[in-house]
């Protein structure tokens, strides 16, 4: 591996963390692991031991409730009869104009979820698959079918890693994407054959060196699988599959897949196909320097992969490439929580979104009373991250968003003159006017996010326990010093004045005039802090 | 434009050479759009903390009332510093450089300027200044930034462009003026940080920390300036000026030195705002043992030293007549002081200006002083803020009058606070010197009630009536009257016994008259 950049190297290693547990660590762990760290949040963890709460996050999640038709108006009703308020998963396709609605019902609600997230891991990681096995909306066009693949992602987000690969290689929106489902004896087609093995499972590391051949010998062990578009699920057609034997090469010790000519032989041959790619130890190095590039940091050094890596996917293997075990380890390692660590990640477009608007608890319309706007509110959220170049549901391709592995920028691709502005003018947006949806409004409410803090009639803790939990990187007093004369005290030297007035608010809650002035001051603060390249830093 | 189509409707028929003060008819004739104020600037000094106006601009003409009513800070008769324009008044020991000003003819004075019903609180008070809302109303955007966006509805979209390739406004070093905030967006530009400013014109690099996060920061904000669409315009216009004028090495001073270069550079934004801070003299706010000294006097000398610096620096750069400033502050300080040795938040203070092409007058009187005033006693407003704003929106910005309306929210009358050369507007370049008392009333002291008399010269006239502490008590004259004397009685049957005062205001002519129940 290459070495970027190491100006410090990340200290300590796999052992378990026994160091301190405040809001610096926790609020780590949750800007890595969930969205944005939210002060309720970090209270909650603030009273378990590091081990509860990393077993909390990685508790097997509960299923989520499928998307609904919000998108019936006055002038338009849905074809097949879905009414308003009812879930279209299990709905006959229709046309293309209820199927583009369903999709951005679809996308909406994954904002939904990620935004309304339980304090667990689970939502990351469906990102993490996601951009693992990726698909695309765009490509694979059917509104069930990217909502099924989605139910993939999270029924096996935490679960076993083989078993996951499986069910992705016969879910049908990967088999329309990755067109498993024209892929026939006579016409192979290697696509998926190819990913399977360069993305999916080895990568393409110096460990990896499976031969073109093997990328052949894949492609005909998955002929004949097809999808019934109705039901939505794959089907075998033993008249396009490849009944002859498949020979693998050195790099799989030669291995031969007895060819068959049965439907359940030819799920045996992708038993077979797997056993024979998992076998292979490289399978639990890919994964292991994935998940600890998307959640520690992404230089892995010839340090960070002999003392991190090699142990990791050592776990990994022992497991049974069981997915728990190996994000245990990782977050509860001394690695993961040196200081060295901590905002060394750019947040990517759905971090800075979601995680800004979990962060300030913001409150959005009732789902029961005002379906329609929840649904559209959401979706501005979800286009928020798209024009800041990261559509959930729509990566740019199979290989995932870049930012998550192209090197040496990484994490650096996120940000560049165009979506640097948008990322400020997203949170100016948000504390300025909020977004509007037919007259209902969703805006950060700043006032609320500074009771959260323990003492904010006090201006430098104030301010110094708010950048605790939306900063990761540390700020010199000078600048605190001057947020605080220039905003909070207005150009006045004396912090009582703030104190007063803040007393004043709560004291006198009815009091519109006082509520105000904390208001405006508080917007600019905040507005301040987000618009500092240091928000970015997660 | 707005602008255009006013100059164009005031020049039409309208004879001049009589009225133009030397100025040559043909030099008028020939006005080109430096002339029209599209290269007018304003520079807003803000002063935080709110000034003590009575130890700033010292009453020689109501010494004795002064002193009695400050015995512990008042400044001694022979210490204050005159200038040519009154002889009813002193300058602050500290205020040598702007005693010079005035004597340049390139300072004004305008006397106890507030609002009814004034807020005492730093927030609130500061939020009206910045705004010029009405004391009980609450307004989300800024005075300049209104202004600003009368030309520029859809900024920042579209800009720079060729027109405009310049920021709109800056705030020097600090966060952006609640009074550059425009109707939607910010007008002033916003300098993500109080240091990246000055590391942006000095070509400096801001220091990271040495940790992996260090580098992902560094990164970014080479991201953030280079999306800084303005970063190159304000470099090139700092990199043209390599010589300027000596400053004070202070705080305010150096926030006006970037401001001068920025000017000399040739940068056209509009509106500049720099800061102090320090005002809020509760205590000790003089030495006991010279009370010329002290606190106070220190501020004004590093703000009346920095503005001299200044004015000296632009001059030298050839760009002085395209600057007009002014200094404000949120509120001014009590009338009697206290006991330790400062004075409490109050109500109307002075304001300065400066420029070359300031009107070098004083406004106003004295303000008035109770033979045996109380904690409570403040200064009474002579002057609405919001005529001063509205003098430099006419006369500096040369903007049509009924726009002044939207941007100040009202209806408020300009003073003549600027040389007509600026505008090619017709005002008048001598203050209003007002020999004869245009508001009376009798009985003085009343009981149930009292009659006003005024003299008004025509069109709108408003007579408001004044607590002690500045409340708006009630208003018996507001409307059109036609030109002459007039009477009308007052019901004050509901006034507590005290101190009360009418002001009277008739286009730029505004009178008080004190009265006792």
């Amino acid at each position: 591996m290459t070495q970027f950049y190491s100006p410090t190297a990340i200290q300590g290693g796999i052992d378990e963390y026994k160091g301190e547990w405040k809001t610096a660590q926790i609020s780590h762990l949750l800007k890595r692991t969930m969205f944005g760290a939210n002060p309720d949040d970090i209270a909650y963890f603030q009273k378990k031991t590091v081990s509860q709460t990393i077993d909390e996050l990685l508790a097997t999640p509960t299923p989520v409730e499928p998307p609904l038709n919000y998108y019936d108006t006055v002038d338009y009703k849905d074809p097949q009869g879905i009414k308003f308020g009812e879930t279209w998963v299990n709905a006959i396709y229709g046309d293309g104009t209820v199927n583009s609605r369903r999709r951005a019902s679809y996308k909406y609600w994954w904002a939904i979820q990620m935004a309304t997230q339980k304090r667990n891991i689970n939502e990351k990681m469906v990102l993490f698959w996601h951009n693992h096995f990726s698909t695309e909306i765009n490509d694979v066009d059917d509104a069930r079918f990217v909502y099924i693949y989605n139910t993939v992602l999270r029924k096996n987000a935490l679960g076993n890693f083989k078993d996951f690969v499986r069910q992705i290689t016969l879910d049908p929106a990967m088999l329309r994407y990755l067109n498993g489902r024209l892929n026939t004896k006579n016409a192979p087609d290697e696509n998926y054959g190819r990913e399977l093995q360069e993305l999916f499972t080895l990568g393409k590391g110096s460990g990896s060196k499976y031969t073109e051949d093997d990328v052949k010998a894949a492609a005909r062990v998955l002929t004949g699988f097809n999808i019934n578009n109705d039901r939505i699920v794959y089907t075998f057609n033993v008249n396009n599959h490849d009944t002859t034997d498949k020979k693998f090469s050195a790099f799989y010790n030669n291995t031969v897949i007895k060819g068959t000519n049965t439907a359940a032989g030819a799920e045996k041959e992708l038993d077979d196909l797997l056993s024979m790619i998992f076998a292979v130890e490289e399978v639990s190095y890919y994964i292991c320097r994935k998940l600890y590039q998307f959640f520690v940091y992404y230089d892995i050094t010839p340090t960070v992969e002999k003392d991190i890596i090699e142990p990791l996917a050592k776990i990994f293997r022992n497991n049974k490439y069981e997915i728990k075990p190996v994000l245990a380890a990782l977050l509860k390692s001394q690695h993961f929580y040196d200081a060295n660590v901590y905002g060394s990640m750019i947040k990517s477009p759905l971090d800075l979104v979601i995680g800004t608007l979990r962060e300030f608890n913001v409150t959005f319309p009732s789902p029961k009373d005002f379906l329609q706007e929840y649904y559209n509110l959401f979706g501005e959220m979800a286009r928020q991250g798209q024009i800041m170049q990261q559509d959930i549901g729509d990566p740019p391709n199979v290989a995932g968003w870049p930012a998550y592995y192209q090197a040496p920028m990484f994490y650096g691709i996120w940000v560049n003159s165009d979506t640097y502005p948008k990322r400020n003018q997203y949170t100016d947006t948000f504390i300025n006017s909020g977004f509007t949806k037919n007259n209902k409004k969703i805006q950060l409410d700043v006032v609320a996010f500074a009771k959260k803090m323990p003492t904010p009639n006090e201006p430098n803790k104030l301010i110094s326990d708010s950048l605790e939990i939306l900063y990761k990187i540390p700020v010199t007093t000078e600048l605190v010093q001057q947020l605080k004369k220039d905003i909070l005290l207005s150009g006045q030297s004396t912090d009582y004045y703030w104190t007063e007035l803040w007393d004043t608010m709560i004291s006198k809650p009815n009091d519109t005039n006082t509520l105000n002035m904390v208001t405006t001051r508080l917007r600019s603060l905040y507005k301040y802090l987000m618009a500092l390249p240091e928000y970015q830093l997660s | 434009m707005k602008r255009r189509d006013f100059i164009q409707n005031t020049f039409a028929g309208v004879v001049m050479p009589a009225l133009l003060n030397g100025l040559s008819f043909k030099a008028f004739g020939n006005v080109d759009d430096a002339a029209l104020g599209d290269e007018n600037i304003l520079v807003v000094v803000q002063l935080s903390g709110g000034n003590d106006g009575l130890n700033t601009v010292i009453p020689i003409d109501k010494y004795g009332l002064y002193q009695n009513a400050r015995t512990n800070i008042a400044i001694p008769k022979e210490k204050l510093l005159t200038i040519p324009q009154t002889d009813t008044l002193g300058l602050n020991p500290g205020m040598t450089s702007f005693q010079t000003m005035f004597k340049e003819g390139k300072a004004a004075l305008i006397q106890s300027v507030g609002y009814p019903n004034p807020n005492f609180s730093h927030f609130r008070a500061t939020d009206i200044w910045n705004t010029a809302s009405d004391s009980n109303i609450f307004v989300n955007n800024g005075w300049t930034g209104r202004y600003l966006a009368v030309d520029n509805p859809s900024f920042p979209t579209g800009y720079p462009n060729t027109k405009y390739p310049d920021p709109l406004a800056i705030q020097i070093g600090s966060v952006v003026n609640t009074a550059l905030q425009g109707p939607i967006q910010s007008m002033g530009m916003a300098i993500s940080n109080p240091s990246s400013f000055y590391n942006l014109i000095s070509n400096k690099v801001e220091s990271t920390p040495n940790t992996l996060a260090g580098k992902e920061l560094k990164y970014l904000r080479e991201v953030a300036t280079q999306t800084n669409l303005y970063a190159n315009t304000i470099k090139s216009a700092a990199g043209k000026v390599t010589k300027q004028a000596i400053y004070p090495n202070t705080g305010l001073a150096n926030q006006l030195k970037i401001v001068a270069q920025l000017i000399g550079g040739g940068l056209k934004t509009k509106v500049y705002y720099v800061s102090m801070g320090g005002f809020d003299t509760h205590s000790a706010q003089v030495n006991t043992s010279d009370t010329a000294t002290g606190s106070h006097t220190n501020l004004w000398k590093t703000v009346s030293d920095a503005i001299k610096s200044f004015s000296d620096d632009l001059s030298g750069l050839g760009v002085s007549k395209k600057v007009l400033g002014l200094t404000y502050s949120e509120f001014g300080r009590r009338v009697k002081s206290n006991a330790s040795v400062g004075t409490d938040h109050g109500a109307a203070a002075p304001m300065f200006m400066f420029g070359d092409l300031v009107n070098p007058i004083v406004l106003g009187k004295s303000p008035d002083i109770a033979a045996s005033p109380t904690t409570n006693d403040n200064v009474t407003m002579q002057y609405d803020f919001r005529s001063v704003y509205a003098s430099i929106l006419t006369q500096w910005f040369c903007l049509d009058q009924s726009y002044v309306d939207d941007v100040l929210l009202k209806d408020f009358q300009p003073l003549p606070l600027v040389q007509v050369q600026a505008c090619g507007k017709i005002t008048a370049n001598e203050p209003i010197t007002l020999t004869e008392d245009l508001i009376g009333n009798y009985p003085n002291p009343f009981s149930d009630s009292t009659t006003l008399t005024f003299t008004t010269k025509g069109g709108h006239t408003m007579i408001q009536i004044f607590d002690n502490i500045g409340r708006v008590i009630s208003v018996p004259v507001d409307g059109e009257y036609d030109a002459g004397r007039h009477e009308v009685v007052v019901d004050t049957r509901d006034f507590n016994s005290g101190m009360y005062f009418a002001r009277l205001q008739n286009g730029e002519i505004q009178q008080v008259r004190r009265m006792v129940k």
